[in-house]
């Protein structure tokens, strides 16, 4: 089984399906993905070539359950024993693994659980990555905040009693350029504690921009280090741009940011294998970069709007489980991310095994918060949203919700140096 | 024993117990405090600089000395800036210098804490540097004008209890300041161990976080480093590493 991405609207014209259809079905009509466009800076690094000779020659039917036993057993996890647990192998061991993970997050963040929420500015794409939501030939109903709207989003945010947000937009520089996003940073600053970038990938000297308008946190999901899938599913658009993405974090950290977030979006490819190389893109640079604070998320697939049949095919909540634990025994300092994507079920299981930080309060929409946090109706335009969320706990619910599992909501562990 | 203080700065505390307040519930602090008998908690300046309603600050209980710490300082410039906050926010004169360059271990960058320590003594600050247990380093921080040096035992949040317990004893033997482990203590003998040593006072916080019954391991702590400062006050450390006196004279046969 395969998911069905493609999906035609009927808004667009002729010339724009027919291109559309061109690059789905002919890839000589596609750029290569693995080329630098012009303005895009090259960097010298070796954390690439490391993390795909491992990815490339990962065959995970080879461990069996000795080689997990074995995994479980070890003070200090190595690659070979986080590839075993990334195993079918390990799939037997789910409990062990957990009970590993949990003293492992315990050791290194004790009862602490961070909260945050998104805050979507814009919309606007240049790209057609086929699954998203935003993507350029989805019809969707786009939006870009001006900053009177930022600060009114942020003020309804922010008397919710949030104290962490996460900035992202659609990937199209033209709509969203880096002073905008700056200008937004800026605001931020005056509502938040924290505030964190998820955008399209940008240049070394852009980065450290952001961080003087007030970021310190960078997230760039990798989507899948599958470069040939890559290809396949990113066909327009700077997005396209397989080895620009993948050195972001580096260009983040050199630019000043404290922190960065990685993640592949599980149910593109093999997911094994995806969940692998994100681990060793955190791996390799956290060596590189040993001050730098890194995370990891574990997004599966979700519905979008004009295709409800999107989902994560063989991720199921087991596999995700079993990532997320041997993503927590190999790494037991990095923050582990878990969003709305998933249910509340999931999320107040996984905050107790290795999770550290979740969303709450979320809209993945445009302009749509003081809506959604009130239920106030509003003539307001409002931008249609990336994906569809399973978990809408309030901050409220949330902050009680996990207080009753025994754990401390934490909205604030952070400074700006 | 009763005039047996623990003495910082010109500061005196009966309790030897330093807690630390990172990892647990905040309500938890009440209780943790009161059975750890702790007069001394400490407090992450970046944690407490929160909007938050039920601030950290609020579970402080009264006649309690806070010392607020530098964690997030990646540098001695960072952690300059990070104990003035402390200041403004009337977190009081303490200071726990934590400078990390390595978010893995969370190892101390020694030679931004000596930078940091100097600038912050000189400042009016009272000043409790975390540390890699190496003796020039100890003595170039008395020299900064630190009010103690707080060495660690094992990387924080391992619980692997005195992996540096040699070097250590090199600084409680040779520094004149109050020697207060800090980091890596797991279990109450492990901290009783580091007291026998001749250490001045114990500092924990994961090992109490993540225990069954928080208040109740907080006072298996308080006995432990109880006992341990009574061994030490004793005389054991003498019996145990200079040896016993032999009962016959090895030099009884020489004569005058």
């Amino acid at each position: 089984m395969e998911n069905q991405f493609f999906v035609d609207s009927e808004y667009l014209t002729p010339e724009a399906l027919a291109k559309k259809h061109r690059l789905e079905t002919d890839p000589s009509f596609r750029r290569n993905h693995m080329e630098y466009l012009p303005k895009m800076e090259i960097i010298e690094s070796d954390v690439c070539a490391n993390v795909m000779a491992q990815m490339n020659s990962y065959d995970y039917s080879k461990y069996t359950a000795a080689d997990v036993k074995a995994a479980l057993e070890h003070d200090n996890c190595t690659i070979e024993d986080f590839k075993a647990l990334l195993s079918p192998a390990a799939e037997p061991f789910l409990e062990q693994m957990a009970q590993r993970a949990r003293l492992e997050t315990g050791k290194h963040f004790g009862n602490t659980v961070y909260l945050f929420t998104p805050l979507y500015i814009a919309n606007y794409c240049e790209n057609y990555c086929v699954y998203c939501g935003f993507n350029c030939y989805n019809h969707i109903k786009r939006m870009k905040l001006s900053m009177e709207q930022i600060e009114k989003e942020m003020k309804v945010i922010a008397d919710s009693g949030m104290e962490e947000i996460l900035i992202l937009t659609g990937e199209s520089r033209g709509q969203s350029n880096v002073e905008y996003i700056g200008e937004a940073c800026k605001l931020a600053r005056k509502y938040f504690r924290m505030v964190g970038l998820e955008i399209y990938p940008v240049n070394t000297d852009e980065y450290r921009y952001l961080h003087e308008c007030g970021a310190d946190y960078v997230t760039v999901f990798q989507e899948t280090y599958d470069t040939e899938k890559y290809e396949q599913l990113h066909l327009l658009g700077h997005k396209r741009v397989w080895p620009y993405r993948f050195d972001a974090q580096e260009r983040a950290l050199r630019g000043g940011m404290r922190g960065v977030a990685f993640s592949a979006l599980l149910g593109l490819a093999d997911f094994r294998k995806d969940a692998l190389a994100s681990a060793l893109h955190v791996y390799y640079l956290q060596r590189k970069y040993p001050h730098a604070e890194m995370s990891l998320s574990c997004p599966r697939l979700r519905p979008i709007i004009n295709n409800d049949k999107i989902n994560p095919l063989d991720v199921h909540e087991k596999q995700l489980c079993q990532v997320l634990c041997a993503y927590r025994i190999f790494l037991p300092y990095v923050g582990i991310t878990v969003s709305s994507r998933e249910s509340a079920e999931f999320r107040n299981g996984i905050v107790k095994i290795a999770a550290t930080k979740v969303s709450a309060g979320v809209s993945t929409g445009i302009g749509d918060h003081e809506s959604k946090y009130s239920g106030k109706e509003t003539d307001e335009i409002q931008g249609d949203e990336q994906f569809e969320i399973d978990d809408s706990r309030s901050l409220d619910k949330m902050y009680e919700d996990i207080s009753e599992e025994g754990l401390q909501p934490v909205l604030n562990d952070y400074l700006y140096v | 024993m009763n005039n047996d203080k623990l003495i910082i700065a010109g500061h005196e505390f009966n309790s030897r117990f330093i807690l630390g307040s990172g990892k647990y519930s905040m309500k938890l602090i009440e209780a943790a405090v009161k059975d750890a008998g702790a007069e001394i908690i400490t407090l992450a300046v970046r944690r407490a600089n929160t909007r938050e309603q039920e601030s950290i600050l609020d579970y402080i209980p009264e006649g309690i000395t806070l010392l607020p710490n530098t964690s997030g300082a990646r540098n001695a410039e960072e952690a300059v800036r990070i104990a003035r906050l402390a200041r403004e926010l009337g977190c009081g004169n303490f200071i726990k210098i934590e400078i990390m360059r390595d978010s893995k271990y969370l190892l101390p960058d020694n030679q931004e804490t000596i930078k940091a320590t100097e600038i912050l003594a000189k400042e009016g600050f009272v000043v409790m540097p975390y540390m890699y247990p190496d003796l020039n380093v100890a003595r170039d921080l008395v020299n900064a004008g630190a009010a103690s040096v707080m060495p660690l035992a094992s990387p924080i949040g391992s619980n692997k209890g005195l992996a540096t317990k040699e070097f250590i004893q090199i600084l409680v033997d040779e520094i004149d300041l109050p020697i207060i482990v800090d980091a890596g203590i797991g279990r109450p003998s492990q901290a009783c161990e580091a007291m026998e040593m001749g250490a001045a006072a114990i500092m924990a916080n994961t090992a109490l976080a993540t225990a069954g019954d928080l208040p109740m391991m907080a006072s298996a702590f308080k006995n432990a480093i109880e006992a341990g400062r009574k061994a030490y006050l004793a005389g054991l450390g003498r019996v145990l590493t200079r040896g016993a006196s032999a009962s016959d004279p090895l030099t009884g046969f020489l004569r005058d």
